[in-house]
């Protein structure tokens, strides 16, 4: 993950995170992703012990605290790594959050994950929306407003019921992904299972996200 | 390496330690104590802090300040609510609160700064060596602007804050050091002025928390106001009294309260007396441990939904909890103990000194910095969300509470309109939707080439430290070029207010010196008036006339010196004193020595 030429004594850098002849600290390229920054493969079903012991150990190379007698270039180039280090184990920490982010390393985009609601769920939010509207509208104890919140609770406990469903499809993308990528073949049929894995996992993704919007509204607005 | 202490500067008490020998120790004074009350009031000769300057809260209230820990970092409307209940005068320039002591105005960073002072002395006094740089305690749900308010404490005080950290995390270092546990823990930190919850992962060494929740206004402080007012409205109805007109009363019911409050911890019941002015006779009644604890419930039950939250930001339940970890004096409480034991469902770990873990644990994150400690690492979190205001005053979140720091987020800034030259960027702090509902921390504004409206890009790096302290940075994407920022902050010092404090602090150090070196001399002029007071009366008649009618004078002396401002003449009194009465000493101890040889044979004494 270090650059090729030591920012101290210009030296080429050979070491992984210090330059083998003087010894300082060298800052994560830019260019570096997180997978790579953990020293992991860009793989979607990573094991969290791994991945929080890898952090573990890289905290102690990075960490502010052990730069506190080093020189100010050093402290500067341990915490921008630490922050880097931080944000990189937050991301491939959470499944999801890992697959948007490889997503966006994979396609050069993540802006589309979120948009519009999925096409099979269309009618059905629609008149959600509205059975929301009136329930705020409605008195909570009166015979109407019981009504709509044990349909809305209802709904709720369906949406929760597709959530799990999506995710476990996503479980399947992920590992599906992981064989492709070890297989490591150069086919045309590998390539265009790629794109179909990363358009499925895309979908899945954004439709997973506008569920989980609604259940929270949900969930707000009948607590 | 020099030599780095801790500090928990507290809301009520606050306290130096160091490392010894691989472990953290506190700093006693002359007497022992290692508590310094966060106390500073002004006499006559000068500021004075600490135990000297308590008692001048009930002589003096209205120029002795306490819990000025609740003003760091704010403004007077956030304080609004509660300013009936100090008697000390507190007015706002620059959107720091200040406050009036005589013909002057402090902000509290600089009344911290003299318990700072007060600690450095006495760690310099105990350790025989300079002191200059300290770690810092703070709550952990203190925000960029309190904690930016503690740094500047510290600068004013002549030490280099190398780190600030939470006291939770720091109670917790404290804790891993001497236990060694592995697993997860709860340390649930109920002080006298705030309350912090954090979730901590301990795991070869590596303390990781995963989330941390609070109230920086909740305390210790809340539950003696509610008995005062108790006090104070009994006092109203008997008596006919209204105590709110007596600034000094009011301290003395309040001292009263708090000390009743502490022997409750204990005790099943309490007297309370409190003297009544204008020779009105006594209040006196019975508080019970039951009136305090149901007075106390609704403060108390504050504390658990921030304990709910965190564990469910942790993304845990109780039952994940291995221990639950107390500090704070206030958790001396019973009811707490027991509150805090139904949420967890375990009894709470309370074999640590509440008042001194935090202070220890400052001490080994000290150590962890000068490179004592290596086997050690503290990964914390930002308590609050961090964003930006955008369109419709709305924020816009760029780090996420509860995210490990140091932390960092990038944003890009273009123009709207044509040869635009600047962009205004608010910085906000907290968890709500809209900007007006967050705390304000600082407005810059961004300098940007006179270019055709979207051509500019300039990458802002918002950075929050591990301090937990936010740096701004800014790059111009097309030259590569970083600009620095001036950052106005909302709720502080500017730097420039900073640095003229420090030199006021020096300029000010020599009369502060002296009213240290006036208290002392006083102490030790009254103890040597007692003991030769009461050699004279018991050995009196054993020496001639002359010689005691000579030593009753140089006492009167020392008295009249002792109640003057110079703190020589007192000493040269005091060396006066002990001239005249050395003589009678000795005639003293010789006959001590003869009584306790009378009706002993020879062979017994040799």
């Amino acid at each position: 993950m270090a650059r090729s030429m030591c920012w101290h004594c210009q030296s080429a850098v050979t070491g992984e995170y210090f330059c083998e002849r003087c010894v300082k600290v060298q800052p994560v390229s830019k260019e570096t992703d997180y997978f790579t920054c953990l020293g992991f493969p860009r793989r979607l079903m990573l094991d969290s012990k791994q991945l929080e012991a890898k952090f573990y150990e890289m905290s102690r190379t990075f960490h502010p605290d052990f730069y506190q007698t080093k020189s100010p270039a050093e402290q500067t180039i341990s915490l921008g790594n630490a922050a880097v280090l931080n944000t990189a184990y937050r991301t491939l920490r959470d499944p999801i959050q890992r697959a948007e982010y490889l997503l966006g390393l994979e396609t050069g985009s993540v802006k589309d994950i979120r948009t519009s609601p999925p096409a099979d769920l269309f009618e059905e939010i629609l008149e959600l929306q509205d059975t929301l509207e009136e329930y705020r509208a409605s008195e909570r104890d009166s015979q109407e407003g019981r009504a709509l919140r044990a349909t809305l609770e209802t709904e709720q406990r369906a949406l929760e019921q597709r959530k799990q469903d999506l995710e476990a499809q996503l479980q399947r993308l992920f590992t599906e992904w992981d064989q492709l990528q070890d297989r490591g073949e150069a086919t045309s049929q590998a390539r265009a299972d790629r794109d179909r894995l990363l358009k499925q996992m895309r979908d899945l993704l954004s439709n997973r996200t506008y569920i989980t919007s609604i259940v929270n509204d949900l969930a707000t607005t009948i607590a | 390496m020099t030599r780095i202490v801790g500090i928990d500067l507290g809301t009520t008490n606050s306290l130096v330690a160091y490392m010894k020998d691989g472990q953290p120790c506190v700093v006693p004074d002359r007497n022992g104590r290692a508590m310094v009350p966060s106390v500073v009031a002004l006499t006559d000769n000068g500021l004075i802090v600490g135990d000297s300057a308590k008692e001048h809260l009930t002589r003096n209230p209205e120029r002795t300040v306490y819990s000025v820990k609740r003003f760091m970092g704010k403004g007077l409307t956030d304080v609004q609510s509660e300013l009936a209940y100090f008697p000390y005068q507190l007015t706002e320039t620059g959107g720091v609160i200040r406050i009036r002591l005589g013909e002057k105005t402090y902000s509290p960073p600089q009344i911290s700064a003299m318990v700072l002072k007060e600690l450095k002395r006495r760690a310099e006094a105990y350790l025989g060596e300079s002191i200059t740089k300290a770690v810092i305690t703070v709550p952990a749900y203190f925000n960029d602007s309190q904690r930016q308010a503690t740094k500047d404490a510290g600068l004013i005080a002549g030490l280099e804050v190398l780190r600030i950290i939470n006291e939770p995390t720091a109670a917790s270092l404290a804790y891993g050091l001497q236990k060694h546990t592995q697993g997860t823990i709860a340390v649930y930190d109920f002080g006298g002025g705030t309350f912090d919850i954090s979730i901590l992962k301990l795991k070869d060494g590596i303390f990781e928390v995963l989330a941390t929740n609070g109230d920086t206004h909740l305390g210790g402080d809340d539950l003696d106001r509610l008995l005062v007012d108790l006090f104070i409205g009994q006092i109203q109805e008997q008596h006919g009294i209204d105590l709110s007109g007596y600034p000094d009363h009011m301290q003395i019911v309040r001292l009263e309260a708090e000390r009743a409050k502490i022997r409750l911890s204990d005790d099943l019941k309490t007297k309370i007396t409190i003297e009544l002015p204008n020779d009105k006779g006594h209040f006196t009644r019975e508080l019970t441990r039951e009136q305090l604890e149901s007075l106390a419930i609704p403060v108390i039950e504050r504390t658990l939904a921030p304990c709910r939250m965190a564990l469910k930001d942790a993304g845990l339940t109780p039952k994940d909890i291995d221990e639950v970890v107390l500090v704070g004096g206030s958790t001396r409480m019973p009811l707490v103990r027991h509150r805090v034991e139904a949420l967890f469902g375990k009894a709470p770990h309370c074999h640590l000194n509440p008042d001194e873990v935090v202070a220890l644990g400052a001490a080994v994150q000290a150590d962890i910095l000068g490179g004592g400690t290596t086997d050690m690492l503290l990964l914390d979190v930002t308590p609050l969300s961090l964003g930006i205001e955008t369109m419709g005053g709305v924020m816009s979140s760029l780090i996420r509470r509860n995210t490990t720091i140091p932390a960092s987020a990038k944003e890009l800034f273009t123009t709207y309109v044509d040869g635009q030259t600047g962009v205004d960027i608010h910085i906000l702090q907290g968890e709500r939707e809209l900007v007006k509902d967050n705390r304000s921390l600082a407005r810059f504004r961004l300098k940007v080439p006179p270019l055709p409206a979207g051509v500019p890009r300039i990458e802002v790096t918002f950075l929050i430290d591990a301090n937990g302290i936010l740096n701004v940075t800014a790059t111009d994407m097309r030259t590569g070029q970083s600009q620095s920022i001036e950052v106005k902050p909302s709720y502080g010092l500017s730097d420039t207010e900073v640095e003229r404090m420090i030199e006021d602090s020096f300029k000010f150090a020599a009369d502060d010196v002296n009213a240290r070196k006036l208290i002392e001399a006083r102490l030790d002029a009254e103890a040597l008036l007692k003991t030769t007071n009461k050699s004279l009366t018991e050995a009196g008649h054993l020496i001639a006339a002359g010689e005691a009618e000579g030593i009753r004078n140089a006492l009167s002396q020392l008295t009249t010196a002792k109640d003057a401002a110079d703190p020589r003449t007192i000493r040269a009194r005091m060396a006066d004193l002990e001239q005249a009465a050395k003589h009678l000493n000795v005639v003293m101890l010789d006959d001590s020595l003869r009584k306790s040889l009378q009706g002993k044979k020879v062979t017994e004494v040799t």
